[in-house]
């Protein structure tokens, strides 16, 4: 058993529900108890989902336990195909059934002979791996999948697409600026002359997953989610992959250099050499950022980067290399890839800190003092306990996190993006720092009173104690609307019953 | 009064349909208890699912140092590689060292239950061992829905509850007098109600959960009818928890506490006075007029109150009169607040609800047939167990006003222009008595106000084509 107040990663089965639900037409099916449907709210509310989240639940209660589920999980797949008819149902155990230990697989094959559509039970162990680890698999096993069938039936496209041409993998719901992203990505491979083939799995169908082999190559923009279709889809179909993060000016560079490489070597012709030169200099502005004087006085800055693999390595080389802004500590919670953290990160840092408690880091940010913090929500917490600014660059968030407007972190864009959540961390950080030593911006006392100063009225100790529990935001309104109504009645003092009085009279 | 079996309302129409409905696991009551009882530490011991959905549903309150934490169990302890006593002391300990509570409360998941960790034989071993009282509650989705995880945990603290020996008697006396002197100055000043203005009852002890202020608010309420609350379970804190005397009177103030109740009748011999909710001023005042008759008490100027409290409802009631509302059911409020949404002129199709227990909520379905019968509306239709999927269609079919929903649905029935409120949010707002009348309707009545606002826009549906409701 471990103590736990706060996790970074979900657990396996939110991994394979991401997935599932960013595919079109893809309903998953929970093997679960009661309430463990909670990822419905989270993409309705997160992603203010227009659409009903095509996850259900087979619940699993007091019955299913004494009997086995028998005939129910196969029912409930028959019933949703029928109402909804998707192209594939995917059977997503949880940690419960995971202890059941039915036989899914049975009843996935049984369901299977009545479906229309397919039907598929997510590899995924509760106690083995994480939201991220399941994620990679589920997206990896659904796109075996399809691409067996394919083989099988001998549908398989022949060939390449005449252009180059990519498939962008690892795009999903519920991923951190994911849609953005995505986006900028697109935008990119139109300035590079590279026609997208598919993007996976978000928005995409099931039935376009054997077109994959058309492309020249894989773009994995993530560490978390797609690497595992990247190298399958390598091994089987001899397709190369670029699994560079274009996240900053230098990585950006690095990643169209490398798909440069990867074309030419296909008998392609291209040089993006001086497109790399135009936008660096002329078209982004993070490089003439970091020469600006603005981002001279961040020199030497300490800070603190904490994030899952890919945000958190891509930011902390940002920062160290492109802003010269000292990174005291890079940290991740993704245990599983701690080799491949330390490897990108260890010349940018001075520390390295891998856990997946929130304590540990809490307690080495109150240690180092930085002046700023790239984090997470939960280290955007642990900034405002100790009055430093924070920057959120990686899951797991909330909802303003989902901003609306254009914020991709990826590609040129993406570059300027992050020079401003940077320069604003860090001015916001220096502001308060002055007002503090120079004692704030009013210097005068108040002359006039407010209508919230001093009164007349006399609160008896309850009554008082009674405001005292109101929620600070709204506790002088409801003392003026208690004060106003007393005066209106020529009462007083205030007693608890005149407060619940003025409440019913008023509506306060 | 006693509940009698086996009489249910006759005329209301109750269904049962799958049980395929999105509703918040029950462990979700630590989110108000632990802020509730000030001295408590709420250890959930489950797993990761267990912990990702509380700190998703909490949201900030994660971050305000709670006292609520997850026994994360890991693949040893699913395999009984570990041993349970060990690692429950040893995260028990540590609480005691980091929090110094005065309770502990273990809150049974669905893995402790398939697991068939025994609980509730562990904890007076451990607790005899560390000395912190530990209260074990099963409040697993195998078994309940969200807020009966609060039932659950009452249940289990009602066994706590001192019973009045002699020798506590004549200590709570001196301490009475302590502080009747201390307070003799200031009550004078004070004008209002001494012990005296009490009229004589047998003692009653009100149960369920509720903010501190609708806790003094329904106290004064009662104060007015000469009626003495000698205790609230819970208190604000585990150490004040009410003494609880064979013969005492019990009663309710949430429709979800079915288990609590039968607890007190049965393990703690107590009297349940069967009462409609203190939801509504129409709720409130059936809740204090029968709570009185119980008592022999004849209640004074209830009604003039009630008339009072709706007139100030007006300016709200206009927005919602003649429109109709569903509730897909999801917390076990449903029936009272469909009871008071009715007598404020609404019409009623379909009141979902997770678990009906019709011993337990008699009274209030007796009162809200009545009320459809005062207001001349059709009975609604009482779904147990509801299929959201089922209920989607019948929303769509009857296009009704309002949805009260959970949060899953919300966003998507927005989208295809209907209006919906999240029903979570009457979980968590102040909604008892008369003075919190207003709250229920500010809440029922936002999306109505928020929509005249948008009117004239003509945005309503936001899906493209109807895909599949």
């Amino acid at each position: 058993m471990k103590l736990a107040y706060w996790m970074y990663a979900g657990p396996a089965h939110i991994g394979t529900l991401r997935v599932a639900s960013s595919f079109k037409n893809v309903h998953a099916i929970m093997h679960a108890p009661l309430g463990d449907d909670y990822f419905n709210v989270m993409r309705s509310m997160l992603e203010r989902e227009r659409n009903f989240t095509p996850v259900t639940a087979s619940v699993v209660d007091r019955k299913v336990l004494a009997r086995g589920s028998q005939e129910k999980v196969i029912d409930n797949i028959t019933r949703k195909d029928q109402e909804e008819r998707p192209d594939l149902i995917v059977l997503t155990p949880t940690c419960t059934s995971s202890i059941l230990q039915e036989d899914l697989q049975n009843f996935v094959d049984r369901a299977q002979m009545d479906a229309q559509g397919d039907v598929l039970l997510a590899d995924v162990n509760h106690y083995r791996v994480n939201e991220l680890q399941a994620g990679d698999r589920t997206l990896k096993q659904i796109v075996e999948f399809y691409l067996q069938k394919a083989v099988k039936k001998n549908e398989l496209p022949e060939g390449k697409t005449e252009k180059p041409s990519v498939n962008i993998i690892g795009i999903s719901t519920l991923g951190f600026h994911n849609q953005h992203d995505c986006t900028e990505l697109k935008r990119l491979m139109a300035d590079l002359g590279i026609e997208v083939n598919e993007v996976i799995p978000e928005g995409a169908s099931v039935h376009n997953l054997k077109n994959l082999t058309r492309a020249w190559f894989n773009l994995v923009p993530y560490q978390e989610l797609g690497v595992m279709t990247a190298q399958y889809l390598e091994t089987e179909f001899n397709m190369p992959y670029v699994d560079i993060t274009p996240m900053g000016v230098v990585e950006t560079a690095r990643c169209i250099r490398k798909i440069q490489q990867i074309l030419n070597a296909q008998g392609s012709e291209v040089n993006y050499e001086d497109y790399i030169n135009n936008q660096t200099l002329y078209v982004s502005q993070a490089a003439w950022f970091s020469r600006s004087i603005d981002c001279q006085n961040l020199t030497g800055k300490k800070a603190v980067v904490f994030g899952d693999t890919t945000h958190a390595i891509a930011m902390t080389k940002i920062l160290a290399r492109e802003m010269g802004i000292h990174v005291v500590l890079a940290g991740t919670y993704c245990k599983y890839d701690a080799e491949y953290f330390r490897e990108q990160v260890s010349e940018y840092c001075d520390e390295i800190l891998i856990s997946e408690d929130n304590g540990a880091i809490a307690d080495a940010i109150a240690k180092i003092e930085p002046a700023a913090i790239f984090g997470t929500q939960m280290e955007r917490h642990v900034g405002k306990r100790l009055n430093i600014p924070c920057g959120v660059i990686a899951a797991p968030i909330h909802i303003q996190d989902f901003p609306i407007g254009y914020k991709p972190f990826l590609g040129y864009e993406g570059t300027n993006q992050i020079a401003d959540l940077v320069y604003n961390s860090f001015t916001l950080g220096m502001e308060d720092h002055l007002l503090e030593i120079f004692g704030g911006h009013d210097t005068k006392e108040v002359i006039t009173k407010g209508i919230s100063a001093e009164s007349d009225l006399n609160w008896n100790k309850e009554a008082k104690a009674e405001l005292n529990k109101v929620p600070g935001f709204v506790r002088g309104k409801v003392k003026r609307n208690t004060e106003k109504f007393a005066r209106e009645r020529d009462i007083s003092e205030i007693t608890l019953e005149v407060m619940y009085a003025a409440k019913e009279a008023v509506g306060a | 009064m006693t509940i009698t079996p086996n009489q249910t309302p006759s005329a209301l129409n109750f269904e049962c349909e799958t049980g395929n409905y999105h509703t918040f696991c029950p462990i979700s009551c630590v989110a108000w208890l632990y802020q509730k009882i000030e001295d408590s530490f709420f250890l959930v011991i489950g797993t990761k699912t267990c912990g990702y959905f509380l700190q998703n549903a909490m949201g900030v309150m994660i971050f305000a140092e709670p006292r609520y934490a997850m026994a994360e169990l890991e693949e040893g302890d699913i395999s009984a590689k570990l041993s349970d006593y060990e690692e429950l002391k040893r995260l028990c300990l540590q609480i005691k060292r980091d929090r110094n509570p005065s309770v502990i409360v273990w809150i049974g998941t669905c893995t402790t239950e398939i697991i068939k960790m025994d609980l509730e034989g562990l904890a007076p071993k451990l607790e005899a061992e560390i000395g912190i009282p530990i209260v074990t509650a099963r409040a697993n989705g195998l078994d309940y829905a969200f807020t009966q995880g609060e039932d659950t945990v009452l249940a289990a603290m009602a066994h706590k509850c001192p019973k009045e020996a002699p020798k506590a008697e004549a200590e709570k006396e001196e301490r009475n007098a302590i502080s009747k002197l201390m307070n003799f100055g200031k009550k004078k000043e004070e004008v209002k109600q001494t012990e005296a203005e009490y009229k004589d009852h047998t003692p009653l002890v009100l149960f369920g959960s509720l903010p501190d202020p609708v806790v003094t608010n329904l106290t004064l309420e009662l104060k007015k009818q000469g009626i003495k609350v000698a205790g609230w379970l819970p208190s604000k804190r585990f150490t004040e928890l009410p003494v609880i005397e064979e013969g005492y009177y019990t009663c309710g103030v949430n429709p979800f506490l079915s288990r609590t109740a039968t607890t007190l009748m049965r393990r703690r011999k107590t009297k349940l006075i069967g009462a409609p909710f203190p939801i509504g001023p129409d709720g409130t005042r059936a809740w204090i007029e029968k709570i009185c008759s119980v008592l022999n008490i004849e209640p004074q100027g209830l009604e003039e109150r009630e008339a009072q409290i709706w007139e100030n409802l007006e300016d709200y009631i206009k927005l919602i009169r003649g429109k109709s509302v569903f509730f897909m059911g999801d917390n076990l409020l449903e029936v009272s607040l469909a009871r008071f949404l009715i007598r404020c002129g609404m019409t009623c199709p379909e009141i979902g609800i997770p678990y009906m227990d019709k011993r337990y909520q008699k009274a209030e379905l007796e009162l809200l047939e009545k009320t459809c019968n005062e207001m001349g509306v059709a009975l609604p239709n009482i779904v147990e167990k509801p299929d959201n999927y089922n209920q989607l269609q019948r929303i769509k079919e009857l296009q009704p006003d309002l949805v009260i929903t959970g949060m899953a649905h919300a966003n998507p029935l927005e989208a295809r222009g209907i209006n919906t409120k999240w029903s979570v949010e009457f979980t968590f707002a102040q909604i008892h008595g008369f003075t919190n009348a207003r709250d229920i309707l500010e809440l029922a009545t936002r999306p109505m106000r928020r929509n005249n606002n948008l009117k004239e826009l003509g945005w309503e549906k936001l899906v493209k084509e109807e895909a599949q409701v």
